[in-house]
């Protein structure tokens, strides 16, 4: 550990003098500089270095995210010519009394919770599997990663053809080669979302695996041999041990993962387009449907973006507090 | 406070010398936007004899589908001048004329008689705003509307000919009835051979589910809402319940996953050997007709939408009208306007046509040297004839996406029943025009 060197008596005495004497000699210092240079305290190139930043985030952030709260109070269309007209919280009233609205929450719910779900389980097992280092564990790894470094949009259509009944390979791989009798993945209204989940999960699980990883290879080996000393059978050892180290990791992937999950928009517009129907049509499908495709409603778009940050927000607090439990605990 | 003056003054001249300069000035070039395909490549070459003609370049910007309204219309809130001329959707008119981006060429058009150039359909849903109102702001450019193309060397194979024939009690030929091209479809469908009876428009993003259904839809006299913009009982009634059961039947003759199909995968399954029949816009025929592109181009014969059971025909519209900006100088919107007198005129539009555009002039259209340029052209000089529009008032996105979401959720997925769909689809449209003030409650 660093511990910072005391200074002896004599290394005092000398770092006295040597101060006094440049306090001593800064007025004439002062007096040599030109006058410019002197007006500019510490404090004010600091202040010059950080306004662009500042100007940049209120200007990018913070303007547009009270004016468009301002906006979600209105009823105003981005491309008509009229002004905002306030409505008060009647767009507020309209969203939370529309069974649609309702709807496609509940379908972006279903998602987030199966999706999530599934990559945690995954993600944490590939983790588990590479956790010990073998031949080529390396490189399996660095492709396990591909995935999630791919474009969304990139993802959406080479899936939409593996899922295609007729060509597609995933139903042979399953084990349907009878083209009539072989799942429409994409449109059938019980397996669509299915699909998007699949997708999702084949995307991002290695980035859960990432994190686990992270919090795996950092857990010491003195305590599985304690619990191996102790006759600890594979489970309790996971049960005592692996899970409540891994767990602060697991949780901030968990948490990541459900955000992404509830603005979930490129793979269903990829694969679905929201559909059969609406039967994947998820809140951000919805909110761009009402904020741009011909209907440019942008009061009642930015009332809806704002209910989604209100719950990401209160989802976000939930897991942070079991963020913090897991740590304290 | 002398020098501030001062500095005022010569500010002052400056800018007014800046602004008689610019009325002075002449026009030297004038911007079109377009979205990006095939017929804004057309025009690009064609406004080369515009330049050669006036020295006045011209320069056709285009922007992908998928972004060009978004940047339109954020141009049109801006009240932006960054074109002089924009090839609008037929769908886009009721919002721009009634927000002040298009500006009114009625004059203009009856003036120097272009009206009477281009086919009425073309006019009214290209150019009319109101319906019916005798107001125009654009000028038909791209006629486009749907068609089928279809494999001729399966209808006019004998052994196929002899089977329909026994099968259905009618020789096959190219259908006239929207019954005959479901039983076409029915016969030709062959899983086993990996062969499907249709390729029909599916696709929930945008338009394209709406777009396939109303070419039966209005054949069978369907209409979304009345004059008096009332929805309920117009939309649904037996007659478009019966339309929508057809679109679902043929769907069971398309091939599999084709659950989110549009334009481009119509012409996939068509190359790929899969459908015997597709529909499309006419704008994406030419593909078919390219050997390079399609194996069975010389085999691919095309026509127009079959009738209802009543004796309708329509076909569903697509293509766009050149319109000028309001918010460019006076300058700018005549010169705008010199291009589409020059652009309107017979012998102009017939080099447009033969590049590759689709003219909506009446002229051209009838003549022996468009229909020859095209194997598809007689097909679509024809269906000019007979098109009809989604609706065209401001508030269309919202009602687009009522029908979208009902028909997709019928007729892919399965969802209820015909009549429930229409229902629904009425009542959610009565809501939205209530809601904008066209009916009162």
């Amino acid at each position: 550990m660093f511990r910072p060197h005391p200074l002896g008596a004599g290394e005092t005495q000398i770092l006295s003098r040597c101060c006094v004497s440049q306090v001593a000699l800064k007025p004439a210092q002062n007096a040599a500089q030109p006058v410019a240079r002197r007006q500019l305290s510490d404090a004010t190139i600091v202040r010059l270095f950080i306004l662009p930043t500042i100007i940049l985030l209120i200007l990018m952030n913070i303007f547009p995210l009270i004016y468009s709260l301002f906006i979600s109070f209105t009823e105003y269309s981005v491309i008509s010519d009229v002004p905002p007209v306030w409505v008060g919280l009647q767009n507020y009233q309209r969203i939370l009394s529309d069974p649609t609205f309702w709807h496609s929450f509940a379908v972006t719910g279903r998602f987030a919770l199966l999706s999530v779900a599934l990559q945690t389980v995954v993600g944490f097992g590939l983790a588990l599997l590479l956790r010990s280092k073998f031949t080529g564990s390396g490189l399996i790894t660095t492709l396990i990663l591909v995935p999630m470094m791919l474009s969304p949009i990139v993802v959406a259509t080479f899936w939409k053809l593996i899922f295609n009944p007729s060509y597609g390979i995933l139903n042979p791989l399953l084990g349907f080669t009878n083209i009539n009798t072989s799942p429409e993945w994409l449109g059938d209204p019980n397996l669509a979302l299915w699909a998007i989940v699949i997708v999702d999960v084949w995307m991002w699980s290695p980035f859960v695996m990432l994190l686990c990883l992270a919090g795996l290879s950092a857990i010491p080996d003195y305590l599985y041999e304690a619990a191996s000393i102790d006759r600890a059978n594979w489970w309790f050892q996971f049960r005592r041990i692996t899970l409540p180290q891994v767990m602060p990791l697991l949780l901030i992937a968990v948490l990541f993962r459900t955000i992404e999950a509830f603005k979930q928009f490129d793979l269903v517009m990829g694969l679905t387009g929201g559909g059969p129907g609406d039967v994947t049509e998820t809140v951000s499908v919805q909110l761009y449907q009402l904020a741009f495709q011909g209907q440019f409603n942008t009061g009642m778009s930015s009332a809806l973006a704002y209910i989604v940050l209100v719950v990401i927000i209160a989802i976000s607090n939930l897991y942070i507090r079991a963020l913090n439990r897991a740590r304290g605990g | 406070m002398k020098k501030f003056s001062l500095l005022l003054a010569l500010m002052a001249v400056l800018a007014l010398m800046t602004g008689v300069s610019v009325r002075a000035q002449d026009v030297t070039e004038l911007t079109i936007w377009w979205a990006e395909w095939d017929p804004a490549n057309y025009l690009d070459q064609l406004v080369d004899d515009y330049t050669a003609e006036t020295g006045i370049t011209v320069n056709v910007v285009q922007t992908p589908w998928g972004s060009y309204f978004d940047r339109v219309a954020a141009e049109w809130a801006a009240q932006g001048t960054a074109f002089d001329m924009v090839v609008g959707d037929s769908q886009w008119i009721g919002q721009a004329v009634t927000q002040g981006h298009y500006i009114d060429l009625t004059e203009f058009m009856n003036s120097n008689g272009i009206t009477e150039t281009v086919t009425p359909a073309t006019l009214q849903y290209y150019g009319e705003y109101p319906a019916g109102s005798g107001s125009y702001y654009a000028y038909p450019t791209e006629g486009d509307a749907n068609g089928w193309a279809y494999r001729k060397d399966l209808f006019e194979n004998a052994d196929e000919m002899a089977a329909f024939e026994a099968a259905y009690g009618y020789p096959l030929a190219v259908p006239t009835t929207w019954a005959q091209l479901r039983d076409i479809a029915e016969f030709f469908t062959r899983e086993d051979e990996g062969l499907y009876g249709v390729g029909i428009y599916t696709q929930i993003d945008y338009d394209a589910i709406t777009m396939g259904f109303q070419n039966v839809f209005f054949s069978y006299g369907g209409d979304w809402y009345d004059e008096t913009f009332n929805a309920l009982g117009v939309a649904n009634t037996p007659d478009t319940v019966a339309a929508l059961e057809l679109y679902r039947e043929l769907y069971n003759f398309a091939p599999p996953g084709t659950n989110n199909a549009f334009f481009a995968e119509m012409n996939d399954l068509f190359i790929n050997g899969q459908a015997a029949m597709i529909m499309n816009y006419f704008a994406f025929f030419p593909a078919l007709a390219n050997p390079s592109i399609n194996p069975f181009s010389e085999q691919t014969g095309y026509f127009s939408m079959p009738e209802g059971p009543t004796g309708l025909r329509y076909a569903a519209l697509g293509g766009q009208g050149t319109s000028v900006n309001n918010y460019i100088s006076d300058e700018r919107k005549q010169a705008s306007l010199d291009f589409l007198l020059w652009f309107a005129q017979e012998d102009v539009q017939l080099k447009w046509a033969q590049l590759g555009g689709y003219t909506c002039n009446i002229a051209v259209l009838e003549s022996d040297e468009f229909l020859a340029v095209a194997p598809f052209n007689a097909a679509f000089a024809e269906t000019m004839t007979f098109v009809k529009d989604f609706s065209n008032i401001p508030e269309f996105g919202t009602l687009l996406e009522i029908v979208q979401r009902n028909l997709h959720a019928y007729v892919v997925g399965g969802e209820g029943d015909a009549a429930a769909t229409m229902d629904a689809i009425a009542a959610e449209m009565d809501g939205v025009l209530v809601e904008a003030g066209y009916i009162s409650e």
